[in-house]
């Protein structure tokens, strides 16, 4: 059974256990007609050109976990911020689990799409927020009809959320192919903050696939930090779509680490509509043996005097391969923009690859656009410095790389994160040095 | 200290070095003196181990040790320093921590315990008020926009901080003002025991006015072809090399 056959059959045993009177089971139904149109991305569209589904779809997933695991705190532990006091959201393959998170508020809502989606409370919210800004492509449709679970997270007006919620999605392997479809929806209101925290884990070695959506809302004035951490087995491939939309005065900071997994692809729209928004796509890629990750951002500038950053650091070895597609597209009503896009990588290996598109497609006269992308290797003359003072190769090599990536670290403002992130790559590199650099 | 043999070596398959003998004992300053192209800095990098330079023939011992086929950060460990003519820039590591990953890195090797931060931050302090250097410029960047005079003497600091038993500095005088220099040279003396010995290589006589040597020697086409004491320098600096190129091709 093809893929596509596998999926419409598993509709009809979708729609015997939810509520098909909603407003989301009828984008549901919406969405499956247009995943049957769309299909699954082939390389020869424009968009996967580098990046080959093929292998990852041919797989026979379960889509629904049969049995309900049994994971206790110690197990996933080791994957938390746990330096930090969190709201926590936490999902066993795909489904919520109440014993492992901590969502206890009373300012705002830390709660579940699957009640969100089916109680009437929320549905003004729904309403006017879900599936609004995922793009309408053949993946992003096939979430929309299956997912069922997610973190909701709805901010109202004046809010700075004390805590960050850090919402981590596990697979337990009890199934030997699962895919899941987790669906997060982030609303953050007039003048409130918030700093969120993605994570997607396999616990085994089971091939795992997940095809995640996030759509975020960043009302006038409202500031949201956002960390996606990437550091899966290498069994474990993600496709992510993320669209952000930016009212007037609104900050939004993004930042993805990929460090793991097999094959990562990261869909990444900023979608800035009002005056003097600022948008930071920032993110380090470390990647190794065979993996592939795929960073794929648009930035569209649809209003005057915004601004947006992106820089993306990436360093590749033995057979890895990376693409970056930066687009930047400038209204013409969007004067007085500025728009920075920077790609830095180093391939350690000859075997290593990278293929790196920026594209700037600017219909505004007065604006300051800049792009910048390099490709090197490390520099044997300061490898050679380095160790005649005593500094061995192998650990020369993994504080060059690592200071080629500390300017992405400084834009970290949860100090935990970036001690936790300076760890995964001393980890990643292989050395025990100490990077405080 | 330092025994030289007959030694050969080339880059890219051309011989740059045709046979350099050359013993330098403890508590000796030697001064390598040349024109443009004799092979000095290739001496001073053959020594310190840089892979590019391929050491056709010959032995370099240090301390009755044959150090040839060490790696740099094993001759580093052992004690060679090298003070680089062109100063890396290296971004986003910082002096500080720079001098830390080396210290502990060449202690790891040498089965010492890691230095404590107090002693670490100590010693820095020491070191970099001999060599007059301001301490916000310890935060930054490894000589990243650091000016000519800034880079070499933060060299010097790393030679403080490091204190090898072997120290070469590589034209170490170049980029350097008149007060630069004499902060750099006081550093260096002042870094002299009867346990270390230092090879000044330099293209001028004006930086062994501060740095005496003990002997010179004169580095021309790949061979020593002339050694002599301090004088020998003031000699070189009053008739130019012309004199023996001409005793050598005759």
């Amino acid at each position: 059974m093809s893929f596509k056959d596998k999926i419409l059959s598993s509709f009809i045993a979708l729609e015997n256990e939810v509520d098909t009177e909603t407003y989301a089971h009828q984008l549901r139904n919406e969405a499956l007609a247009s995943f049957e149109e769309l299909g699954i991305p082939q390389r020869k569209e424009e968009a996967y050109k580098y990046t080959s589904l093929k292998s990852l779809f041919n797989k026979d997933y379960s889509l629904f976990p049969k049995k309900e695991s049994a994971i206790e705190y110690g197990d996933i532990k080791p994957y938390l911020i746990h330096q930090i006091d969190a709201y926590r959201v936490i999902f066993i393959d795909g489904i919520y689990s109440s014993h492992l998170s901590e969502t206890t508020h009373d300012k705002f809502d830390v709660c579940l799409m699957s009640s969100a989606l089916n109680n009437p409370k929320y549905s003004p919210v729904i309403e006017a927020y879900y599936n609004k800004l995922a793009p309408k492509d053949g993946l992003t449709s096939l979430n929309t009809a299956f997912a069922r679970e997610g973190a909701y997270i709805s901010i109202g007006k004046n809010i700075a959320v004390e805590k960050p919620i850090e919402v981590v999605y596990f697979s337990t392997g009890n199934e030997s192919t699962l895919m899941t479809q987790p669906r997060n929806l982030v609303v953050v209101g007039e003048n409130s903050q918030v700093q969120i925290i993605e994570r997607h884990q396999s616990l085994s070695d089971n091939q795992v696939l997940t095809n995640s959506v996030t759509e975020i809302f960043a009302d006038k004035r409202a500031m949201v930090d956002y960390y996606k951490i990437q550091n899966d087995h290498l069994n474990a491939s993600l496709i992510d779509h993320t669209s952000v939309e930016q009212k007037s005065d609104s900050e939004v900071r993004l930042h993805t680490f990929s460090f793991g997994g097999a094959l990562t692809r990261n869909n990444l729209n900023f979608y800035q509509r009002g005056e003097h928004c600022n948008s930071i796509l920032n993110g380090v890629t470390i990647i190794e043996g065979k993996q592939h990750v795929d960073h794929s951002t648009l930035v569209h500038h649809t209003a005057p005097n915004c601004e947006s950053y992106q820089q993306y650091k990436q360093i590749f070895d033995d057979k890895a391969v990376g693409v970056f597609n930066g687009k930047v597209l400038v209204d013409k009503v969007a004067q007085k923009i500025n728009a920075f896009q920077q790609n830095n990588n180093i391939l350690v290996s000859d075997k290593a690859t990278i293929n790196a598109k920026p594209q700037l497609e600017i219909f505004a006269d007065d604006v300051r656009c800049s792009h910048g992308c390099t490709i090197g290797q490390l520099d044997e003359d300061a490898l050679f410095y380095m160790q005649s003072r005593g500094i061995g190769k192998k650990e020369a090599r993994a504080l060059l790389m690592f200071a080629f990536a500390n300017s992405v670290l400084e834009s970290v403002k949860i100090p935990e994160i970036k001690s936790r992130i300076t760890k995964l790559i001393a980890k990643k590199l292989g050395v025990e040095i100490g990077f405080d650099l | 200290m330092l025994k030289i043999k007959d030694l050969h070596a080339s880059i890219e398959d051309k011989e740059i070095l045709k046979g350099i003998n050359l013993e330098v004992k403890a508590g000796e300053v030697h001064a390598i003196m040349g024109p443009n192209g004799s092979g000095k800095s290739t001496l001073a990098n053959v020594i310190a181990g840089r892979e590019e330079y391929e050491m056709t023939g010959g032995s370099i011992e240090l301390e009755n040790e044959e150090i040839s086929e060490l790696d740099p950060e094993e001759r580093a460990h052992k004690g060679v320093f090298l003070s680089f003519q062109y100063p890396i820039e290296i971004p986003g590591v910082s002096v500080t921590n720079f001098m830390k990953t080396a210290i502990n890195e060449t202690r790891k090797a040498q089965g010492k315990e890691e230095m404590k931060a107090g002693d670490m931050l100590k010693m820095i302090r020491e070191k970099s008020e001999m060599l007059e250097i301001d301490r916000k410029f310890l935060s930054r960047s490894l000589n990243e926009g650091f000016s000519g005079g800034e880079k070499k003497r933060n060299e010097i600091f790393q030679m403080a901080m490091l204190d090898p038993k072997l120290s070469i500095l590589d034209e170490t005088d170049s980029g350097l003002d008149i007060d630069a220099l004499r902060i750099v040279a006081n550093g260096v003396n002042k870094l002299r025991s009867e346990d270390n010995a230092t090879i000044v290589i330099t293209h001028y006589q004006r930086l062994l006015d501060y740095i005496v040597p003990d002997f010179v020697h004169v580095l021309y086409k790949g061979r020593i072809v002339k050694s002599g004491g301090k004088e020998l320098a003031q000699e070189l600096e009053e008739r130019g090399y012309d004199w023996i190129k001409e005793e050598v091709e005759a």
